[in-house]
């Protein structure tokens, strides 16, 4: 079992060691396969163990907000997508949802139950193809990814039968939703969500019952809950460290509160506990699925009072927040009644969570920081924006 | 959860001499503002953080806003005397707003799953003046994102552990996210060590004697 070294403390050395009190300087990336994207760490070694480590991005950069503050509002709504690739649904309804607030737009019913089901599918899968790639990290190579996305990819197909595209979806607008979902759809949604446990207990008993993997995860990157309610952590990260706080929950938005289910919390907030985390949210999303597939009414998907195109909404500004599959997604817009918004800013879970990397990281070995890494679930699309 | 009337009669009454006021938000969102004095600021939010009752211990959006000059132009009715009699004479008057840059801060409360209270900080100009107290050292999340607005907006965060450029890259100097900001032409233009050495080796050349009597020798018999 690896061991939570004290980061100050000197390890016991030979006395005759070349090395005593030598830091060696190491660049980890950009180009690394287990840095999800162009993604540099400078780690300063003592030996094996970390000691100092600096994340630099920006290898990516493209000023998503000064392009979204160029465009219309309608306009930047495709380009929400590109945030975080994986999870194009969930970025489309966090924009949504702040140009509602900030228009006071209403939405249908039946959008509402749309977005959830489609928020939902988006975290399962997710969720699903980051435990195959943080197992690819870890060097369980090829088959639990794979595995990952014969699953995640029933679900692109949905969203692709549904919006035109897999992973660029476009989907939402303020006010509703682009197109309606037809029963046979519906029906095809629900049949992959009733095979997905099956899919799921198979994952866990691969993964979860695993020596190895426990060795490597148990007691890697801890986190106290104050630090991670300080440094502003969300999502199952934060929730790994037993703090009980999920915006589906607390905001209520959406037709949240009408469903019912469980927040899981973690105790150790170790990486061995956000690995859980993920396993135990899929089952909730599940859950949810199944009670919004039988409740879904019919009516229209679109707010017939909105003008999407020449939109210009009233003065003043608005902030808006969801609880994307990677945590707290939030916008903020500030309107001063143009068609183009005056600011547009993305509040990005992942990069927020990687504050404290080097906090989870001191005083681990190098492999670990791959582990440590692969569990904090980074998109570059959305940290570089 | 507390309004922010009482919010700010009780952050004024904690931290001796803090000047907060309400920034009102006409939207539908309803989410009006308070604005920190800079000097006070990190006590202020200190005291948010750990008042018993508000307890706002997570910091979820740091982000920063340019406001430019602007002026507004008003039309005022003015008494004057036109031809000894007096009159209402339209007048165009002239408003001058100074700019400034902003960076606005969405507090809530995990332990008492409350928010947002929003706050803000304004510096005294865009130029010389663009200095924040910074609240990381209240609320680690403002870490990154404090370093983003240094970046884009160039406002410089006094306290700030790590203050840096974090998405462009170090050698760049404008702030792209500013309102006056222009695109360079070339944006890859950097002067290179290249250019240096044509610059020594023209001073180098320079002042050699163009004519030194070695061409007046010909191969005469």
């Amino acid at each position: 079992m690896m061991q939570t070294l004290d980061p100050t403390a000197q390890p016991q050395r030979g006395m005759t060691s070349r090395l005593e009190g030598e830091l060696l300087e190491v660049s980890m990336g950009p180009q690394h396969p287990s840095t999800h994207g162009v993604f540099r760490m400078n780690v300063a070694l003592d030996g094996e163990i970390v000691r100092k480590l600096k994340p630099v991005f920006g290898y990516l950069h493209r000023n998503h907000e000064k392009i979204g503050e160029n465009t219309s509002y309608l306009g930047s709504m495709p380009y929400t997508d590109r945030l975080d690739y994986f999870c194009s649904m969930t970025n489309n309804w966090a924009y949504a949802l702040s140009v509602e607030k900030l228009a006071g737009i209403e939405v249908p019913e039946r959008a509402e139950f749309l977005r959830i089901i489609l928020a939902e599918l988006t975290r399962l899968q997710n969720h699903a193809s980051l435990l195959g790639f943080l197992l690819s990290d870890m060097g369980a190579w090829g088959t639990p990814l794979m595995y990952a996305f014969r699953e995640r990819e029933k679900i692109l197909d949905l969203f692709e039968a549904l919006s035109g595209s897999r992973m660029m979806c476009d989907y939402m607008r303020f006010g509703g939703c682009r197109v309606d979902a037809g029963e046979a759809w519906l029906k095809q949604a629900e049949k992959i969500v009733d095979a997905f446990p099956k899919f799921l207990d198979e994952f866990e008993k691969l993964i979860v019952e695993n020596e190895i993997l426990i060795a490597r995860t148990q007691n890697v990157g801890k986190i106290s809950a104050e630090l991670a309610i300080n440094a502003g952590l969300t999502g199952p990260m934060l929730r790994a460290c037993g703090v009980n706080y999920d915006v589906r929950k607390v905001d209520g938005y959406g037709f949240y509160p009408r469903f019912k289910f469980r927040v899981p919390l973690g105790e150790h907030g170790d990486c061995y506990d956000r690995l859980m985390m993920r396993v135990l949210e899929m089952r909730e999303s599940i859950d949810i699925l199944k009670q919004a597939f039988p409740q879904i009414p019919a009516g229209p998907i679109m707010n017939p009072k909105v003008k999407i195109r020449a939109f210009k909404p009233p003065v003043g500004e608005a902030y808006g927040r969801i609880e994307g599959p990677k945590g707290e997604l939030g916008f903020y817009l500030i309107s001063d009644g143009t068609a183009n918004p005056y600011r547009y800013r993305v509040r990005p879970p992942s990069f927020i969570n990687l504050t404290i990397l080097e906090d989870l990281c001191l005083g681990h070995t190098v492999a670990d920081v791959m582990v440590i890494l692969g569990s904090v679930d980074i998109v570059m699309g959305e940290v570089d924006r | 959860m507390l309004s922010l009337e009482e919010i700010k009669a009780r952050a004024e009454q904690a931290v001796p001499g803090a000047i907060v006021t309400i920034v009102p938000n006409p939207s539908p969102a309803n989410q009006s503002t308070l604005l920190l004095d800079n000097e006070h600021a990190a006590a202020v939010a200190k005291f948010l953080r750990d008042d018993p009752t508000l307890r706002l211990d997570y910091c979820s959006n740091v982000t920063g806003v340019d406001w430019l000059d602007r002026k507004v132009t008003k039309k005022v009715k003015v008494k004057k005397i036109v031809e000894g009699e007096e009159k209402e004479v339209d007048e165009t008057q002239e408003e001058f707003f100074p700019g400034y840059l902003e960076a606005v801060y969405h507090l809530y409360s995990m332990s008492q799953k409350h928010g947002p209270v929003i706050v803000r900080m304004r510096t005294k100009d865009r130029g010389e003046g663009a200095r924040l107290s910074s609240l990381t050292p209240i609320y680690r999340s403002a870490e990154f994102q404090e370093r983003e607005i240094f970046d884009l907006y160039g406002v410089h965060f006094e306290g700030h552990p790590d203050q840096r450029r974090i998405l462009m890259w170090d050698e760049f100097t404008d702030f792209p996210m500013r309102k006056d900001y222009e695109e360079p032409d070339d944006y890859e233009y950097e002067p290179t060590p290249h250019d240096e050495v044509l610059e020594r080796a023209k001073q180098h050349y320079t002042p050699r004697p163009q004519l030194d009597g070695a061409e007046n020798i010909t191969a005469t018999p």
